[in-house]
């Protein structure tokens, strides 16, 4: 298992790797949300904590369709479902791998990119901590929309409109919790939500990934 | 431990491609399939691996024990031969890949990125892959693809070595590798199409 992150994680800052892809469409996002909705601090400052989790969002999905079709394509897949690791673990290494080098970035960049955005000063705890515990649920959610759509050639389309649902539950939770954060509120609700939604899919989503994508290996 | 398969029935995208397929694959042992293009070779291989469910019949004595080699090798181009063939090596549990370097003759190009190799070498690092899985039973679809001459030799050096260890393969190919094998013809074992009687069958 460890030798299957070692090899996602190689693979993603080698050469065509894809790996910054996520982190730099988070920046343009930031960056071009002040200029489009004009120099107005207050109106950005209240903004700022959804833009953030929304720029996160966007920048997990837009490197989805990598996470399991570069496998496929070569072959790979149907050597690893045939190699002693189940296909449950397979997924969830995938998944890991998808947040270490998509996620992890997203969370670390967005307090410098708060200040772009004139985020509160209470709001940049909060917007990390959101983010940390509500990453990981996209990378999962998105592994399992990755593996319904392995097969098809330009599944990118499908992939969006089948995960987008399953993502708003997330971005409501997290950030409805930055914005409380930032706002000087009580965040406890919306934060124990957020932890359970990510402990609910990261303990199931596997399970359901590995059966899709045996039915699509067939 | 020997593979058995009874009485398999098989299908491709839902409809049915062989049926009535038995046979044993004993230690030691090599079996060639043979059949024309398109007759169910690679789907009855996938099947065997545990890629996919038969229609019926049952595969025994394959769990845990087949390593399987598909039409494409599942190299990654960014990483090198070495690490390639490493990563396998530990997925499988295994630690030596340096006799299968040898055996396939890649060890001049062990540092080399697997994109940056041609078709031929990249076919012997997929072919190596499988002695570093470490699993008694190969089975292996078109293994002598793009291969020259001299390779094809290496392979069925590897193959024979291989069954002198106590292996078996199960081998879908069209050329003869020179080995001492059971050749087993599936073309006779083609399935009846189906009849299309009902409003379902429009669909397949």
């Amino acid at each position: 298992m460890i030798a299957l992150l070692m090899r996602d994680l190689r693979l993603a800052v080698r050469a065509g790797g894809g790996f910054g892809l996520g982190l730099a469409f988070f920046l343009i996002v930031t960056v071009m949300v002040p200029f489009s909705v004009g120099p107005e601090s207050d109106l950005l400052a209240r903004i700022a904590p959804g833009v953030l989790w929304l720029g996160a969002l966007l920048s997990c999905l837009l490197s989805l369709d990598r996470l399991l079709a570069l496998d496929w394509e070569d072959g790979s897949l149907d050597l690893l479902a045939t190699a002693p690791l189940p296909l449950e673990a397979v997924v969830s290494i995938k998944a890991l791998a998808h947040w270490i080098t998509t996620g992890l970035p997203l969370v670390l960049a967005a307090p410098v990119l708060g200040v772009l955005l004139n985020l509160p000063l209470a709001g940049f705890k909060w917007v990390v901590i959101s983010l940390l515990l509500g990453t990981p649920a996209l990378s999962v959610i998105g592994t399992f929309g990755a593996a319904l759509t392995v097969g098809l050639k330009r599944g990118g389309l499908l992939l969006s409109l089948l995960v987008m649902p399953l993502y708003v539950p997330t971005l409501i939770f997290g950030a409805e919790a930055a914005r409380r954060g930032a706002m000087g509120m009580a965040v406890e609700t919306p934060l124990l939500m957020l932890a359970g939604i990510s402990a609910g899919v990261i303990a199931l989503m596997p399970f359901a990934s590995a059966a899709v994508l045996r039915i699509n290996l067939r | 431990m020997s593979l058995n398969v009874s009485d398999l029935r098989i299908a491709r995208g839902g409809l049915p491609v062989l049926e009535g397929i038995s046979f044993e694959l004993t230690p030691g042992q090599a079996l060639i399939l043979r059949g024309p293009n398109g007759i169910g070779k690679t789907t009855l291989l996938r099947t065997i691996a545990g890629l996919q469910p038969p229609l019926g019949g049952t595969v025994s004595g394959g769990e845990d024990q087949i390593a399987y080699a598909a039409h494409s090798d599942g190299l990654k181009s960014a990483l090198s031969v070495t690490e390639n063939l490493r990563f396998w090596a530990s997925v499988f549990g295994t630690q030596s890949i340096e006799p299968a370097l040898k055996a396939y003759n890649l060890t001049g190009l062990r540092d080399r990125p697997a994109g940056a190799l041609s078709a031929g070498q990249k076919r012997r690092l997929g072919l190596s892959r499988m002695m570093v899985t470490g699993r008694p039973i190969w089975v292996m679809d078109e293994p002598t693809v793009s291969l020259d001459q001299a390779s094809v030799t290496l392979f069925a050096n590897a193959v024979r070595a291989h069954l002198s260890a106590g292996g078996s393969a199960l081998i879908a190919t069209h050329i003869d590798l020179g080995l001492d094998a059971t050749v087993l013809d599936v073309g006779p074992y083609k399935a009846a199409p189906l009849e299309f009687d009902d409003f379902d069958g429009g669909f397949l």
